[in-house]
């Protein structure tokens, strides 16, 4: 199964071969609310680790999606453009936000795994 | 300062409230189902909202009392009936709002609800506008609840039947358990409401008693894109000290009978009302799905800034970004195109008229 990490600006990351997979965490979906906005990076641009690559918006405020990792944006997910409740049912599953070419999957290596992130965020949010 | 707490917030803890400081309070800003599905409980059913936060301001005294509040605000006390409630603002020299307010007649005076920001503040002014010979009281051992939405009538009418007889903005005192409390037909929500106000000892079992038969607690975070929907403003986002009621959209809440009266900014708004303001409240709706917060500011075709954002959210029930702002009054007419300047993109939005959602008042009964 292919290995899940994630940031401290709560995204999630799965890496299957050079393709990576990213959205964000349920956790960050908590924090946020009821999602009601999103704006995704455009198909084709070049994104730099710790960029920005797009916005969500809850009933309450705005926020930047960072990317965790760098590379080539080659899909994004517009069902989540067009229904971004669905953020809320299944953040860490079918509302992944955009799937990228990795410039360098070594980039992987120092982003968090599940056990840790999970301290990470319960320690962040008291 | 110490945070305060208000005497539901046992109450908002054990129904899972995410709670937040607000004016010097700890208040929900939502509950665990969340702001959409909150909100459009209370579209649909009927949401109670902990206002207790808001100041409860009693004046007593004698006949003298009403010609001495005209002096202070804009409105025609002399023809308010006895428990008739009017919309009104606490005015500096300027013209500007220092407070939105709720001013009711009660039996020996005038019932007052006030902004929980501004109310200290508020109480100050009035205590040194009126004579000391008037009794000013702003109750502590008051809690306020607000029962909106269409379903409010039966939910309050099976523990108080009488209610059912109140019109909008209308109020009247009533026994429940031996207790007397408050109720006006009025809210922020947009829909048909009351505001109960009762005492601080038996404000959670009433709560309680509301929620056993249907209605359910809503938050802030709702109470916000709610009132947004209906075209209310908000104190400190869409109206200031600033900002004038001729300004602010708000002319028709000058009472006619008292344009040519002195109060304070009396003579700026008279010459507001006779030639017309440089800036205006008006709704704005964005073209896409984008949402246009507070501080947005506003462009013209020609790239030159007209205005700002003073409220913005999503709306629920009419599903899609909805603002409130101010600007320059040659574009406040209806369907101008304008722009908004969102993360440094300019974003197309129109003037739209308010409210964004119909309001359902029940104005006869």
């Amino acid at each position: 199964m292919p290995e899940v990490k994630f940031s401290k600006e709560h995204e999630w990351i799965k890496l299957e071969g050079e393709i990576a997979i990213i959205g964000i965490t349920k956790h960050a979906t908590e924090m946020l609310g009821d999602i009601v906005f999103v704006e995704l990076p455009e198909k084709g641009s070049s994104v730099e680790k710790d960029g920005t690559a797009g916005v969500v918006e809850s009933t309450k405020a705005a926020s930047d999606v960072y990317t965790p990792v760098s590379g080539e944006i080659v899909d994004t997910n517009q069902t989540i453009v067009d229904d971004p409740a669905k953020i809320n049912q299944d953040p860490e599953g079918d509302a992944w936000f955009f799937k990228m070419k990795m410039k360098d999957t070594s980039e992987m290596d120092s982003l968090m795994n599940k056990e840790e992130y999970d301290k990470f965020a319960k320690e962040s949010s008291s | 300062m110490e945070i305060k707490e208000t005497s539901l917030i046992n109450l908002h803890k054990s129904y899972g409230a995410k709670l937040v400081e607000f004016a010097g309070y700890h208040m929900p800003i939502q509950y665990s189902e969340g702001i959409l599905s909150e909100h459009k409980f209370t579209r649909s059913n009927c949401g109670i909202f902990d206002v207790s936060h808001m100041g409860q301001l009693f004046i007593y005294g004698d006949d003298n009392l009403t010609k001495d509040l005209e002096k202070i605000f804009p409105i025609d006390l002399q023809s308010l009936k006895i428990n008739q409630s009017k919309y009104s603002f606490l005015m500096n020299e300027k013209g500007g709002i220092c407070d939105d307010l709720i001013i009711t007649k009660i039996k020996k005076g005038y019932m007052i609800i006030l902004n929980a920001a501004c109310k200290a503040n508020d109480f100050k002014i009035l205590k040194e506008k009126l004579d000391i010979s008037y009794e000013i009281e702003l109750k502590e051992d008051l809690s306020l609840i607000a029962l909106q939405g269409p379903g409010a009538k039966n939910i309050l009418g099976k523990v108080i039947p009488e209610i059912t007889n109140l019109r909008f903005m209308h109020g009247g005192e009533f026994i429940y358990n031996d207790l007397k409390i408050y109720i006006t037909r009025s809210g922020y929500t947009g829909e048909d409401g009351f505001e109960i106000s009762i005492s601080n000892e038996i404000a959670e079992h009433f709560t309680k008693v509301l929620l056993e038969h249907g209605s359910k607690l809503i938050g802030l975070g709702a109470r916000d894109t709610l009132r947004l929907e209906a075209g209310l403003c908000l104190y400190g986002n869409d109206l200031d000290a600033e900002t004038t009621p001729i300004e602010a959209n708000l002319k028709w809440a000058i009472s006619k009978k008292r344009i040519n009266d002195q109060y304070p900014g009396s003579e700026i708004i008279k010459k507001q009302i006779q030639s017309g303001v440089k800036k205006l409240r008006v709704g704005i709706k964005p073209e896409t799905k984008v949402i246009a917060r507070a501080n947005t500011k506003i462009f013209n075709e020609e790239n030159k800034e007209i205005g700002k954002i003073t409220s913005g959210t999503f709306g629920p029930s009419v599903e899609h970004p909805i603002s409130m702002g101010y600007v320059d009054s040659n574009y406040s007419s209806i369907d101008t195109k304008i722009f908004l300047e969102i993360r440094g993109k300019k974003v197309s939005a129109n003037i739209c008229k308010l409210p964004f959602y119909k309001k359902n008042y029940v104005k006869e009964v």
